[in-house]
């Protein structure tokens, strides 16, 4: 009988997720878990699910619904050692428990001089497409990015959410973990056993010569169907997921402008001061004159994200968009 | 004349408010010179509250603080150097010259910090609190905040929260009458925040600040409840401040709330008292003491963040993050 455990199996990123976090939790009594519905109920999207069965409630919290409150409790938690994961129900939520995050989470390392750490993940579901419209689908990661003190990380596929996780668990500084809900269901090979991926680093998921597509969370997804398309056009992409936006793999992107000379910058969130439009202000400031192309951007557009599937589709970047606009850039 | 309280104790009171009140006339003697960058918020008139509050905590314990920092600082073991310093934005400052006065902290003192956004501190001192129940080893969190904030939802949150998961905190309102410029009356219906208390469930107080064992008294009661796990409680300390809402404000307080905080002085009222009741023993000469010892102090930390340099061109980008800051804070 083979009793080795499996190098890895199939996983979908909300189990990817919850092994991490069970993982983390095992080996550090401290780490604990925050929100609402997450005990036994799993959390609305069933990512803590044999959570509360395995730790108890006295480390998967279940708090009113008061995100101020909770968000706010979390950072104290993590100031003085806990390492607290917040869940909140859904990113767009955020708006209720900005302080914590704005005032408190992101500033107290510095503000104090470097005495105080808040390691703290805040863990929250964006994104459109499950026609939960404007109040439940947002990309806000441009929100977070541009407060200096945060981490922003966006995995896309399974083994990226699980090594992410379980490495924004053990960082000593706050850590925004945003989950793409329409990923939640998407399977891939995971690995088994504990295998934290470092904040920073950018993935190559296809490699390619001819455009270099930067994206992360669910638009990994359509840029590798672009790439495929595109492929059989004869132009080769190349994707590189960032997996975090902060801290930023700059190297990646060097290298892999270096060798394609061609950048197209995918992004669910709405293109007007999205994270895009900086990625694409630093290659410009970088590579201007190497450039075989002018960089190009997809974002959302600046609507508020529709309810009606037909509008919403039409809200965010599909498929064909990236084709197109990669196609655009690479003329044959 | 007897007195429940050790010499110690009734001395150590007395020590507290006048080390406040001498470190504050510092304060606003540096702000005056243009030795602080920034305003000062001074607690002159709430020391009652301040010292009587910190003084029912053990060392171990911990506390939030407000915009109105100093006196909890100082009350709860911040060295006077390191907090003068930081109101100079010294390098040598409780935070390096990087917060300021509405941001003083020193995990070493158990003070997780003052607070520049009125009521953030309350959930801070939930999660101090959650700390020490899940680690169950006794400590205690006092929540300091002013009347201004209880008008905030963050306010109802917390004591909700609090109250439902029964964490060890003291929240202790110091209820001066004003925010900024207005009056209390103007912004809420409930006289005495202590009322609140009943829609949550938990125990309240109340006391005068112009009588700093009775504050001693009543946080020392709410502090036991606290760390014998009968949950939150709420305390409101009525005080009244003399120096309006920061050092120099130009804020026209009616004469008869400026006259009531003249007469409600703490210092004043307690030095009566010692002298009065001699309890323990005390007399003229352990207050002279007192004085001359707190005097010396401040005087100390005066020369101390004079002398002390100004941070340098790494501090600016040092401590965004515990490390790789040059990565983060270029791109």
């Amino acid at each position: 009988m083979n009793d080795a455990r499996p190098a890895s199996r199939l996983l979908t990123v909300s189990q990817a997720i919850n092994e991490g976090l069970r993982i983390e939790m095992r080996r550090n009594p401290e780490v604990l878990l925050i929100g609402e519905d997450i005990g036994a109920l799993g959390g609305i999207f069933g990512v803590t699910k044999g959570l509360l069965e395995e730790f108890g409630p006295e480390r998967v919290l279940e708090p009113p619904i008061a995100e101020y409150g909770f968000t706010g409790l979390a950072v104290g938690a993590a100031m003085r050692g806990l390492r607290p994961v917040v869940e909140l129900m859904f990113s767009d939520f955020v708006s209720v428990a900005m302080d914590p995050i704005l005032n408190q989470a992101a500033k107290m390392r510095y503000m104090s001089g470097g005495r105080f750490s808040v390691p703290l993940v805040l863990r929250a579901p964006r994104g459109s497409g499950d026609h939960y419209a404007g109040q439940h689908s947002q990309c806000l990661e441009a929100w977070f990015t541009h407060i200096p003190g945060l981490k922003v990380v966006c995995p896309s596929t399974p083994a990226d959410a699980k090594g992410l996780i379980q490495s924004a668990v053990r960082d000593p500084d706050p850590v925004i973990f945003l989950e793409h809900k329409l990923t939640y269901n998407r399977e891939g090979n995971v690995p088994a056993d504990d295998a934290p991926i470092p904040l920073g680093s950018a993935d190559i998921k296809r490699s390619g010569r001819d455009l270099t597509i930067i994206c992360w969370s669910r638009q990994m997804f359509f840029a590798l169907e672009a790439a495929a398309e595109l492929a059989a056009a004869g132009i080769e992409a190349e994707v590189l997921d960032l997996r975090s936006l902060v801290p930023l793999d700059w190297a990646a992107i060097k290298e892999s402008v270096g060798k394609t000379r061609r950048v197209l910058i995918v992004e669910e969130a709405a293109r007007r001061g999205g994270f895009g439009a900086e990625l694409s202000a630093q290659v410009n400031e970088e590579f201007y004159g190497a450039l075989a192309a002018p960089v190009k951007r997809l974002a959302g557009k600046n609507v508020v994200i529709p309810f009606s599937p037909g509008l919403e589709e039409a809200a965010i970047p599909q498929v064909k968009d990236i084709v197109e606009a990669a196609r655009a850039a690479c003329p044959r | 004349m007897s007195s429940p309280y050790s010499k110690d104790l009734l001395l150590g009171l007395y020590s507290s408010m006048v080390r406040i009140r001498k470190f504050e006339h510092k304060a606003a003697e540096a702000f005056q010179q243009g030795l602080c960058p920034s305003r000062v918020h001074l607690c002159s008139g709430q020391e009652g509250s301040v010292a009587g509050a910190v003084g029912a905590l053990d060392k171990w314990d911990w506390l939030t603080s407000t915009h109105r920092a100093i006196g909890h600082s100082l009350a709860k073991g911040a060295p006077a150097r390191a907090l003068l310093a930081e109101l100079m934005g010294k390098a040598t400052g409780c935070c390096c010259g990087k917060g300021g006065g509405m941001h003083l902290a020193d995990p070493e003192a158990g003070l997780l910090g003052a607070n520049g956004i009125v009521g953030a501190g309350l959930p801070l001192a939930n999660g101090s609190a959650l700390a020490a129940k899940l680690r169950k080893n006794g400590e205690v969190t006092l929540c300091f905040f002013g009347d201004g904030a209880t008008n905030n939802g963050v306010f109802h949150e917390s004591l909700n929260i609090a109250s439902v998961w029964n964490l060890p905190v003291v929240y202790l309102c110091e209820n001066n009458g004003y925010g900024i410029s207005t009056a209390i009356e103007k912004v809420t219906r409930t006289p005495d925040i202590v009322a609140r208390a009943k829609s949550y469930a938990i125990t309240g107080l109340s006391v005068n600040s112009d009588n700093v064992l009775d504050v001693y008294a009543t946080v020392s009661q709410a502090v036991a409840e606290a760390r014998a796990g009968r949950g939150p409680v709420l305390v409101e300390c009525k005080t009244w401040r003399q120096a309006g809402h920061y050092y120099g404000d130009p804020g026209e307080y009616s004469p008869a709330y400026l006259a009531t905080a003249a007469e409600k002085d703490p210092i004043a009222r307690y030095t009566v008292y010692l002298l009065e009741n001699g309890p323990q023993g005390i007399g003229q000469a352990d207050l002279d003491a007192v004085v001359k010892a707190a005097e010396d102090e401040m005087n100390d930390a005066w020369r101390f963040a004079l002398e002390s340099p100004f941070p340098g061109p790494s501090g600016l980008t040092s401590d965004v993050y515990a490390a790789d800051n040059d990565r983060s804070v270029a791109r």
